[in-house]
């Protein structure tokens, strides 16, 4: 088990863990992908775990998580059989009932190709393991990413320190792939505290169109952190939905980050769905490269006890003729504690541009809170511009209309916060999707 | 004491559907209902006229169990059950419904999903076997016809984008779906041009037939309604206390002379 360190070492801790990291390697050290790690951890000790002064985790203290020292996976003891068992029941339990897809499976950060489940005669697209890739010497990541801008956050340079493994789906020019993608993260251990860092690449190219579920699940008891990013690269004209679910243990971490870079007249639709955890915080961060792209960001938490869930957005209108549009929409009770910071940036040439942002809550009791702020700055003058923002509880009439009518209080509050929840999710084109959060809702509802 | 109080002798307590007994209802330490004393019979068609501000919409919020209101003193008695005592679901299942003035828009569940689950509460709680989605469906399509109902609208969230009309519709038409055994229009007329209160009317009499087992209240302002939904007995409600009953001469005699007449007649005396 970890000991609890002194709280001014957490920064030098994880450094030590990089150097043990880094001393595992064979062969990597001289690689531009392993430069890139070290000027990641450098930015790491320099920023350290953002602290609540830092404006965008105002809302969201991460030190009482950070009070345990999680073991970064890569070092954990895989031979001991420390991990818990899993085979494919297990996997069952997460999947999507009723669809198909192309499943790849990550166990603790590291892919699992016994569990996964991809088609060897795929056409139009490649799903592979970022270990792989790297394994095989290949410097790719450096050729196809573009050179990054500083990085600010503690967390995608703690990310990027560890690169190791990640889903790398690529999706050719005109491919239309029906099966969605869906990488599960499957995170725990019996005997660790384990800090889950997958790194994912998903490259669609022109005029392709392609859907991706990332599932994340805990398979222990044990509290563990995922620290997440996944760089999205559309190409022009290219379409891609992203369904982010998450439904982990409620003493769990994650912090997920979402970075998309979209090229002209691309279309980016992201679900965030999010039902449980001690402490969620999403990052979307999506930059309009090329005119006439579109940006649909929905997202839905439901949050009880004492769950904390915080959604942060980011659009960057860097190009004309652009729309983005964003509807979020909270429900929290007992406790529970959700943040919505929804950032837009119309910069000065992005005439032309239609940004819209919506986020509501509902309360169903008396500690419940929400903190929401839009933030938009505008630089261009002929764009069209709106926010909103709303907190409120059940509407008594409504209740009392539905019980006027036969049915008890506690399943009319229920259809009224399923009713609240179907604006976003009745927005997912994919049906058995659909149903799956539903239920899922609906369980989480009759606990509450 | 009420003229014709032939009519409000107790007819037999165990064939009574509603028996209302001296009920006494405030609002904010404002006394509103001050005695109301009023019995239905299963198959009876009651209306309740009055002027504003009587106590009409108060009266029925309390029979359907509306919180807000103060119980000072009196006793309801519904299907034998001491009806103040049960939960408005509860209301609802042992055969009360109430046709709402204000109907609440609901979005994100339509009218079919609500109306199934409604229906199958009740008919659990009697010891029915719940419909399934194709025997409700079969239901459903049988009483839109009766009511003249759009099937466009049954997929729609609850009154969503529903016009006044459309709204009173829905209530009716949910009136005929449920079946309930004592239904109360809370001013089912108000806003609703001739051709509108037509169909409304039409669903009422409809759901209602010849049946002896259901029965009808309906409070209403105007005359109008009663052309159409014709009923037993008519009784008129002014501060808070039924003050006069009679058949349906009564409307029109209300009709012609209005309702100055009855505040005459009902003058408080000037306190000292």
């Amino acid at each position: 088990m970890s000991e609890v360190p002194d709280k001014t070492n957490i920064t030098d801790y994880y450094y030590s863990g990089f150097k043990l990291f880094e001393d595992s390697l064979n062969g990597q050290l001289k690689t531009k992908v392993h430069q890139l790690r070290n000027e990641a951890i450098k930015d790491f000790s320099r920023l350290g775990f953002p602290a609540v002064s830092n404006e965008e985790w105002k809302y969201t203290n991460i030190k009482p998580i950070l009070k345990v020292n999680f073991k970064p996976a890569q070092l954990a003891d895989k031979t001991t059989g420390m991990f818990p068992a899993i085979n494919s029941n297990t996997v069952k339990l997460f999947l999507i009932p009723e669809l198909k897809v192309n499943l790849i499976v990550f166990v603790n950060g590291v892919y699992n190709s016994e569990l996964s489940n991809i088609p060897s005669e795929l056409t139009g697209i490649k799903i592979e393991s970022l270990a792989d890739i790297l394994k095989g010497g290949s410097d790719f990541i450096t050729e196809k990413i573009i050179p990054e801008s500083k990085i600010n956050d503690g967390f995608a340079a703690l990310n990027k320190a560890f690169t190791s493994d990640g889903a790398i789906v690529t999706v050719a020019d005109n491919a239309v792939i029906d099966e969605p993608v869906h990488l599960m993260f499957l995170s725990g251990s019996d005997s660790e505290n384990l800090l889950v860092q997958p790194h994912n690449y998903i490259f669609a190219g022109r005029n392709s169109r392609v859907k991706i579920i990332e599932s994340f699940h805990s398979i222990s008891e044990n509290a563990n952190l995922i620290n997440s990013l996944s760089e999205i690269f559309i190409e022009e004209n290219a379409r891609i939905t992203h369904y982010k679910i998450q439904n982990d243990s409620a003493d769990s971490g994650q912090v997920n980050r979402t970075q998309v870079y979209q090229q002209r007249s691309s279309v980016f639709t992201s679900f965030a769905i999010t039902f449980d955890g001690a402490l969620v915080r999403n990052d979307i961060y999506t930059v309009f490269q090329g005119e006439g792209g579109e940006s649909h960001l929905y997202g839905l938490y439901l949050a009880n006890g004492k769950s904390h869930i915080d959604n942060h957005t980011m659009i960057d209108h860097a190009a004309a003729r652009c729309q983005s549009n964003e509807f979020y929409k909270g429900i929290l009770d007992d406790h529970a504690r959700g943040v919505f910071n929804g950032k837009v940036m119309v910069r000065r040439d992005a005439q032309k541009t239609l940004a819209y942002q919506s986020n509501k809550n509902l309360l169903l009791s008396k500690f419940a809170r929400v903190d929401t702020k839009p933030q938009l700055e505008i630089f261009a003058d002929d764009v069209k511009c709106s926010h909103g923002a709303t907190v409120g509880q059940l509407n008594d009439e409504s209740v009392f209309y539905l019980r006027s009518r036969g049915i008890g209080a506690d399943m009319a509050r229920s259809i009224l916060i399923n009713a609240f929840a179907s604006d976003i999710i009745d927005q997912i084109d994919i049906e058995p999707l659909r149903e799956y959060l539903n239920n899922k809702i609906l369980d989480k509802l009759n606990k509450v | 004491m009420p003229e014709n109080s032939k009519l409000n002798l107790d007819r037999g307590y165990k064939t009574m559907l509603l028996s209302v007994k001296d009920l006494s209802v405030s609002i904010d330490n404002k006394e509103i209902l001050r005695g109301i004393n009023f019995q239905v019979n299963p198959g009876e068609i009651h209306a309740i006229m009055g002027p504003n501000g009587s106590g009409k919409s108060t009266f029925a919020s309390v029979l359907a169990g509306r919180t807000g209101y103060i119980i000072n003193s009196g006793e309801v008695i519904f299907g034998g059950k001491n009806l103040l005592e049960l939960s408005p679901e509860d209301r609802a299942r042992e055969g009360l419904f109430l046709a709402f003035q204000y109907p609440v828009e609901i979005p994100g569940i339509s009218n079919a999903t609500f109306l199934k689950t409604a229906l199958n509460e009740i008919r659990k709680y009697k010891g029915e076997e719940e419909l399934d989605a194709m025997e409700f469906l079969a239901l459903m399509k049988e009483k839109m016809k009766l009511v003249g109902m759009d099937s466009a609208l049954i997929s729609r969230p609850v009154n969503h984008g529903f016009s006044g009309g459309e709204k009173k519709r829905n209530e009716v038409f949910q009136l005929t779906v449920l079946e309930p055994r004592l239904a109360i229009l809370d001013e089912t007329d108000s806003g609703l041009d001739i051709d509108a209160l037509k169909i409304v009317a039409n669903g009422v009499n409809l759901y209602k037939g010849d049946s002896r087992e259901k029965s009808v209240v309906l409070v209403t302002h105007y005359q109008r309604l009663l052309d159409y939904i014709v009923p037993d007995f008519v009784h008129v409600l002014y501060n808070g206390r039924i003050v006069k009953s009679g058949g349906k001469e009564l409307a029109f005699e209300l009709e012609e002379k209005g309702y100055d007449w009855i505040k005459e007649e009902n003058k408080e005396p000037a306190a000292v």
